[in-house]
């Protein structure tokens, strides 16, 4: 059984089509103690880094989090909150489970902000990625993003950055796309992680 | 690299795809949900599905169909037409859709797009312009399916819908919209340099040059299509891979 962790930070729905086509079963919580017990866990989010942080902790979830040892995937604002801390967030710490800053891209020529849409992703050294090749297309939506830092798995280029698209430490996961959007590929992702 | 994205849309008309000319002599192309899942797997980025007949007919939007697409469709997808207050677009989010836009509720009552933005993020909203060329030289926005003339010029009520918190505009030219006689790029390219936000083009591709033209001249971060995809004239792997022969970054 596969946790999702509900903390009002944007719509599951996607998620869980996602999950449904791959004949996944999982249920969506906030209890801790059912976050536990699962199999592996999912924290998605899609919004404000600082309030996504305050919703975790309202519910008493951060401690809950950092001690999970199954697998556990953190999704766009869900990789966010997991890294050391966030430009949108100042003076709040986050999960700090990446050792990763988390800044916002600074308006390139051409380069519109929130950074939307397809990318290619490089570099990719996780089993997170098995069958993939360098160059896989992810969808992406986002105005922050995480630096380079040694738990990056994954790399992408826009306005001027180079950024973590995915970062891993120990059993958690994150990536800055969204699997559950990104056709074919993202879907082989997230098997991947089921797989793990 | 940011790949263009192409985007074939859908009109529906009680559950069924449907295309015309400026809007006008609808033809049955297909369902739905059908058509959305073969342009997924032939590598469409994203996909619109407009529900054509609410704003003519005060019809409310499609949440059941929406609901289906969702379930069957892995790529991002924008729904639209009637779309008239926070609610309308609350449903619409519950029922799985990543987008909705706006288009004559927005001309009406502009703080509509601000307080969705608010709520559910500036992502989520794509602000629809169908623009006409008028006789003084300007682009002037038409309301109910092109029916209707407004008030608003083209460049600054993009603009202005740009400020209250759209994170695209999708510009429709009424004026090229189904001829597929090509995109008005210098009106496109005009338009993308004047917002932060990206510029979907809409109405009007007869071919890939036509496409290719408006991602490049036009400087559109995306192409909307929807005849030269439902006549079956090119698939959208067809597309994508002409586009890349000419150096456009497409994802493959």
């Amino acid at each position: 059984m596969i946790a999702i962790i509900d903390y009002d930070m944007g719509n599951l729905r996607s998620l869980e089509n996602a999950l449904d086509r791959l004949g996944a079963v999982y249920t969506v919580t906030a209890n801790p103690e059912t976050i536990r017990r699962s199999d592996q866990v999912i924290l998605p989010g899609v919004g404000h880094a600082g309030l996504a942080m305050d919703n975790l902790v309202e519910r008493g979830l951060p401690d809950v989090i950092r001690s999970l040892r199954q697998p556990v995937l953190g999704i766009c604002v869900g990789m966010q909150v997991l890294c050391r801390d966030s430009e949108e967030a100042p003076g709040k710490p986050c999960l700090g489970v990446f050792d990763a800053h988390v800044r916002r891209f600074s308006p390139a020529p051409g380069c519109k902000v929130p950074h939307m849409g397809w990318n290619d992703i490089r570099n990719l050294e996780s089993k997170l990625f098995k069958d993939l090749p360098s160059g896989s297309y992810l969808y992406f939506v986002h105005s922050y993003y995480a630096g380079l830092c040694p738990d990056t798995i994954a790399t992408c280029k826009y306005a001027g950055a180079m950024f973590s698209a995915a970062l891993r430490y120990e059993n958690f996961y994150g990536t800055q796309f969204h699997p559950e959007k990104s056709g074919s590929v993202g879907e082989k992702i997230l098997q991947n992680f089921l797989a793990l | 690299m940011l790949a263009k994205r192409i985007i074939p849309c859908l009109d529906v008309k009680n559950g069924r795809v449907v295309k015309g000319i400026n809007f006008l002599d609808l033809k049955d192309v297909g369902d739905a949900v059908d058509l959305g899942r073969r342009y997924a797997l032939e590598g469409a980025d994203e996909l619109v599905y407009l529900d054509i007949s609410a704003t003519l007919e005060g019809r409310k939007t499609f949440a059941e169909l929406v609901s289906r697409v969702a379930e069957a469709v892995n790529i991002p997808f924008t729904v639209g037409g009637g779309i008239r207050s926070l609610d309308d677009a609350s449903r619409l989010l519950d029922a799985g859709a990543d987008k909705i836009t706006l288009n004559s509720a927005a001309i009406a009552r502009p703080e509509l797009i601000g307080d969705i933005a608010a709520k559910y993020g500036r992502q989520f909203v794509v602000v629809a312009i169908d623009a006409k060329s008028c006789p003084d030289g300007r682009w002037h926005a038409t309301t109910h399916g092109g029916s209707r003339p407004s008030d608003k010029e083209l460049f600054s009520w993009a603009r202005e819908a740009e400020d209250r918190g759209a994170g695209e505009i999708l510009f429709t030219s009424m004026d090229h919209d189904g001829t597929r006689s090509g995109y008005p790029c210098d009106v496109y390219a005009a338009l993308s340099d004047s917002l932060g936000i990206p510029v979907i083009a809409s109405g009007g591709a007869g071919s890939v040059a036509d496409i290719a033209a408006v991602l490049i001249e036009g400087k559109a971060d995306a192409a909307l299509a929807a005849s030269i995809f439902h006549y079956g004239q090119y698939t959208v792997a067809e597309v994508k891979r002409q586009l890349a022969e000419a150096g456009i970054p497409v994802r493959i």
